[in-house]
C-alpha cells in the first residue's frame, strides 16, 4: 500500500497531497484511500458497498483527475465513500482504469464527518514514474 | 516581480513585466495587506492580464488570496465580442454568495433562547459532507429551478414575492440553459437544494455590536436599525451541481483551447471565446448553477423562518424577518460599463469578488438607488461580519466590484495544528457564540487565527471608497458543516 502526505505551503483554503504508490494501481488506490480520509474516518463507516467503476483518459494524469472526480461524484449522489480500492491501469494512450471499491453511506449520526470536497483542480496536477515507483500531486478544491 | 504604487492604496504590475500581458495587473490594497499576500497571487493575477480581450486591467481585490488559475479576489472583465470566458474566473462553487436576512428582535430577546434557536437552525438545515437538502425534486423540476432560480422558490412557496427584489439579479441569471448541463451535474445536485456544504460555508445568527452602526442613515434604508438588532447571514453557493458543471467544463476547455490558437499560462485558467460554441454552452450551464444557488439560499431562507416562527412563537412576518440583500461573489456576467469613455459590452468574472453598483444604477433595487447596492462581507466565525454598499467610484475604477471577505492566511492542515475543534466550541461558547457544527476538524479549519483581519480589508475598501461601510455585525450563533 502507497501513501500520502498533506502539503501545507499549496492550496491555502484546499488541500493539496502528495501521493506514492509502488505502481499505477497502487498509486490510484492510494489517491482513493487519501480522499476518503479526507471527507471522513474510515473507522466509523462500516463496509455495505462494493462497487465496479470504468474510465478511460488521453493521459495517467487526466485519469486520475476523473478518478477522484468520480469518487467527489458519488459523494454528493450517493452518499457513498470507498477508503478501499483494487485498481488496475492499462494502456498508454489512451489509458483506462479498472476498479473495485468498497465503502459505506455516511450516516451524519455516526460517520465522522470531515471535509466537504468540490472538485480535483488542474493546479499543479502531475503524475510521474521511475525505477522506484509512482509519484502524483493533486490539490483538492474545499 | 515589480510592483509599482500608483496612488494610496493602488499598485500596478506593468504589462512589460510578463511576456504575452495585454494589460497591466492592478492590486487594491494597503502596505501591509499587500505584503501579506502570497507569491501566487501576483503569478495569478499577470496571467489573468495575458487573456484575450482582457480590457482595462486584471483586478485584485484586498483580500486577495491564491487561488485556481484566477486569484481569491479576482477580476477581469472581457469584451463580449472579442474576449473568452474561463471557468477559473468563476470557481468551482459557481454563484457562491452571501444574504443578509434582518429581525426585529434584538439580542435581549434573542439570548434566553439563543442555544435552542441554534440547535433548531442545525437540525433544520442539513449541513457537511453527504447531506441531502430538505426540498424533493423530480428532475424536471429541477429544469425550472435551473431557469428561474429563486422565483421557482416563491412561486412555490418557498418565500415571499418580496424577497426578489432584494436578491441580486432578482434572483435569477438570465440565460440558464438545462440542456447545456451534463446529466452527472443533474444527478449530483438533484439531492442537495436546501443544503448548507461545509468549508468556509455557514448560516450564523449577528448582532449589530455598540460600536457597529457606522452610517445610520444608511443603514435605515437597509431596514437595519439600531444596535442590538439580530440579523441572520448565509454563505453557501451551487453546491455539488456547481462544482460538477465547472469540473465538466474546465475538463472540456482544457481540450478545447487548441482549437483556438489560445495557450494558458496555467491549466486551470483554460478558457474558451465567449462567442465560441463552447463559451456560450458553459455560459448557459454557469447561469443554471447560479440559479440552483439563488435557490437554494432562498430555500434555507424559508427553512430560517420557519424556525424563528416556532422558536419564538410568533409569524415571520411579526419577527420581520425581511431579506436585506443577496448578493454572488463568484459569476460571470454580461454588464456594459464605460470605457475610455464609450460605453462597452463586457463579460465581467468576479472570483471571489462582490459586485458593488453605486447609487443610481438600475440593476440596485429601488428602495436602495439612492444609497447604492448592499455588499455583504463574511469574515472569520470569530470575528463578524460588515455590510456596505457600492459607489460610483467602484463603478469607474473596478467595474463596480469590491472585496468578498476577509482571506485565509494559514491552511487547513496549520489551523489544525495550532487549534483543536472541540477546544475552539468551548471557548466560543465563553464569548458568548454558540457553534454546532457537522465536522468539529471543519471548526479548527475555520478559526479566526486562519483569516487575516476583516477591518483592515474594510478599512481599505472605504479609504478608496471601493464601498462605503455601514454596519458592522458580530456572531453569537453560528451552524456549519
Amino acid at each position: 500500500m502507497g501513501r500520502y502526505t498533506v502539503v501545507e505551503d499549496v492550496a491555502l483554503a484546499d488541500c493539496a497531497m502528495d501521493i506514492e504508490g509502488r505502481d499505477a494501481g497502487d498509486l490510484f488506490e492510494t489517491a482513493a484511500r487519501a480522499l476518503a480520509e479526507l471527507m471522513i474516518d474510515p473507522g466509523t463507516l462500516p463496509v455495505t458497498v462494493e462497487r465496479t467503476i470504468e474510465l478511460e483518459a488521453a493521459q495517467v494524469d487526466l485519469l486520475l483527475f476523473d478518478w477522484l472526480g468520480e469518487l467527489i461524484f458519488r459523494k454528493d449522489r450517493d452518499r457513498e465513500v470507498f477508503p478501499e480500492a483494487r485498481v488496475r491501469i492499462s494502456g498508454d494512450g489512451p489509458v483506462r482504469l479498472a476498479a473495485s471499491v468498497r465503502g459505506g453511506v455516511i450516516d451524519p449520526a455516526g460517520t465522522e464527518r470531515r471535509a466537504d470536497p468540490k472538485a480535483v483542480t488542474l493546479h499543479q496536477l502531475r503524475v510521474t514514474a521511475d525505477e522506484t515507483g509512482w509519484r502524483a500531486r493533486v490539490v483538492i478544491d474545499i | 516581480m515589480d510592483i509599482v504604487r500608483v496612488a494610496d492604496g493602488v499598485w500596478e504590475i506593468p504589462t512589460q513585466t510578463k511576456p504575452g500581458m495585454r494589460v497591466p495587473a492592478r492590486i487594491y490594497a494597503s502596505e501591509p495587506l499587500l505584503r501579506a499576500m502570497d507569491q501566487g497571487v501576483f503569478e495569478q493575477i499577470t496571467n489573468v492580464a495575458c487573456l484575450p480581450g482582457i480590457v482595462r486591467a486584471a483586478l485584485c481585490m484586498p483580500d486577495g488570496h491564491w487561488g485556481y488559475g484566477f486569484p481569491i479576489g479576482g477580476v477581469a472583465a472581457f469584451r463580449e465580442d472579442q474576449g473568452v470566458i474561463s471557468p477559473g474566473g468563476i470557481g468551482f462553487d459557481i454563484n457562491c454568495g452571501m444574504r443578509l436576512i434582518r429581525t426585529s428582535l434584538t439580542e435581549d430577546e434573542v439570548q434566553p433562547r439563543l442555544r435552542a434557536l441554534v440547535d433548531a437552525l442545525f437540525a433544520a438545515i442539513p449541513t457537511g459532507v453527504g447531506a441531502h437538502g430538505f426540498v424533493r425534486l423530480r428532475e424536471s423540476e429541477f429544469g425550472e429551478v435551473m431557469r428561474e432560480g429563486a422565483r421557482w422558490c416563491v412561486r412555490r412557496g418557498y418565500g415571499e414575492p418580496e424577497d426578489l427584489a432584494h436578491i441580486e439579479g432578482g434572483g435569477c441569471l438570465p440565460g440558464a440553459d438545462p440542456a447545456a448541463v451534463s446529466p452527472r451535474a443533474v444527478e449530483r445536485g438533484l439531492n442537495q437544494l436546501g443544503t448548507l456544504g461545509a468549508g468556509n460555508h455557514y448560516l450564523e445568527v449577528q448582532v449589530v455590536p455598540p460600536t457597529g452602526l457606522h452610517d445610520p442613515g444608511t443603514a435605515r434604508v437597509l431596514g437595519i436599525e439600531r444596535v442590538g438588532q439580530v440579523c441572520i447571514m448565509l454563505h453557501c453557493g451551487s453546491r455539488g451541481f456547481g462544482h460538477q458543471i465547472g469540473s465538466d467544463y474546465l475538463r472540456q476547455f482544457d481540450g478545447a483551447m487548441a482549437r483556438y490558437g489560445i495557450t494558458v499560462r496555467d491549466r486551470e485558467l483554460a478558457c474558451a471565446p465567449f462567442r465560441s460554441p463552447e463559451g456560450q454552452a458553459y455560459f448557459a450551464a454557469m447561469a443554471a448553477a447560479a440559479n440552483a444557488a439563488f435557490a437554494n439560499r432562498q430555500v434555507i431562507t424559508h427553512r430560517v423562518r420557519e424556525v424563528f416562527a416556532t422558536v419564538f412563537g410568533r409569524s415571520p412576518h411579526e419577527l420581520g424577518l425581511e431579506v436585506v440583500y443577496d448578493v454572488c461573489h463568484n459569476t460571470a456576467k454580461l454588464e456594459r460599463h464605460e470605457v475610455d469613455g464609450r460605453p462597452v459590452d463586457l463579460l465581467v468574472h468576479r472570483k471571489g469578488a462582490t459586485r458593488a453598483f453605486g447609487p443610481g444604477a438600475p440593476d440596485v433595487p429601488e428602495d436602495y438607488r439612492a444609497v447604492g447596492q448592499p455588499v455583504i462581507i463574511g469574515g472569520s466565525m470569530e470575528t463578524g461580519s460588515a455590510l456596505l454598499v457600492g459607489t460610483a467610484r467602484a463603478m469607474a475604477e473596478t467595474f463596480g466590484s469590491t472585496a468578498h471577505g476577509a482571506g485565509r492566511t494559514m491552511s487547513r492542515a496549520q489551523a489544525k495544528k495550532r487549534v483543536r475543534g472541540e477546544t475552539l466550541l468551548r471557548e466560543m461558547a465563553g464569548r458568548g457564540i454558540i457553534v454546532r457544527a457537522a465536522s468539529a476538524a471543519g471548526v479548527a479549519e475555520e478559526a479566526g487565527l486562519a483569516y487575516k483581519d476583516l477591518g483592515a480589508v474594510v478599512d481599505v475598501l472605504a479609504r478608496l471608497d471601493l464601498s462605503r461601510p455601514v454596519v458592522s455585525l458580530t456572531p453569537i450563533g453560528n451552524i456549519k458543516g
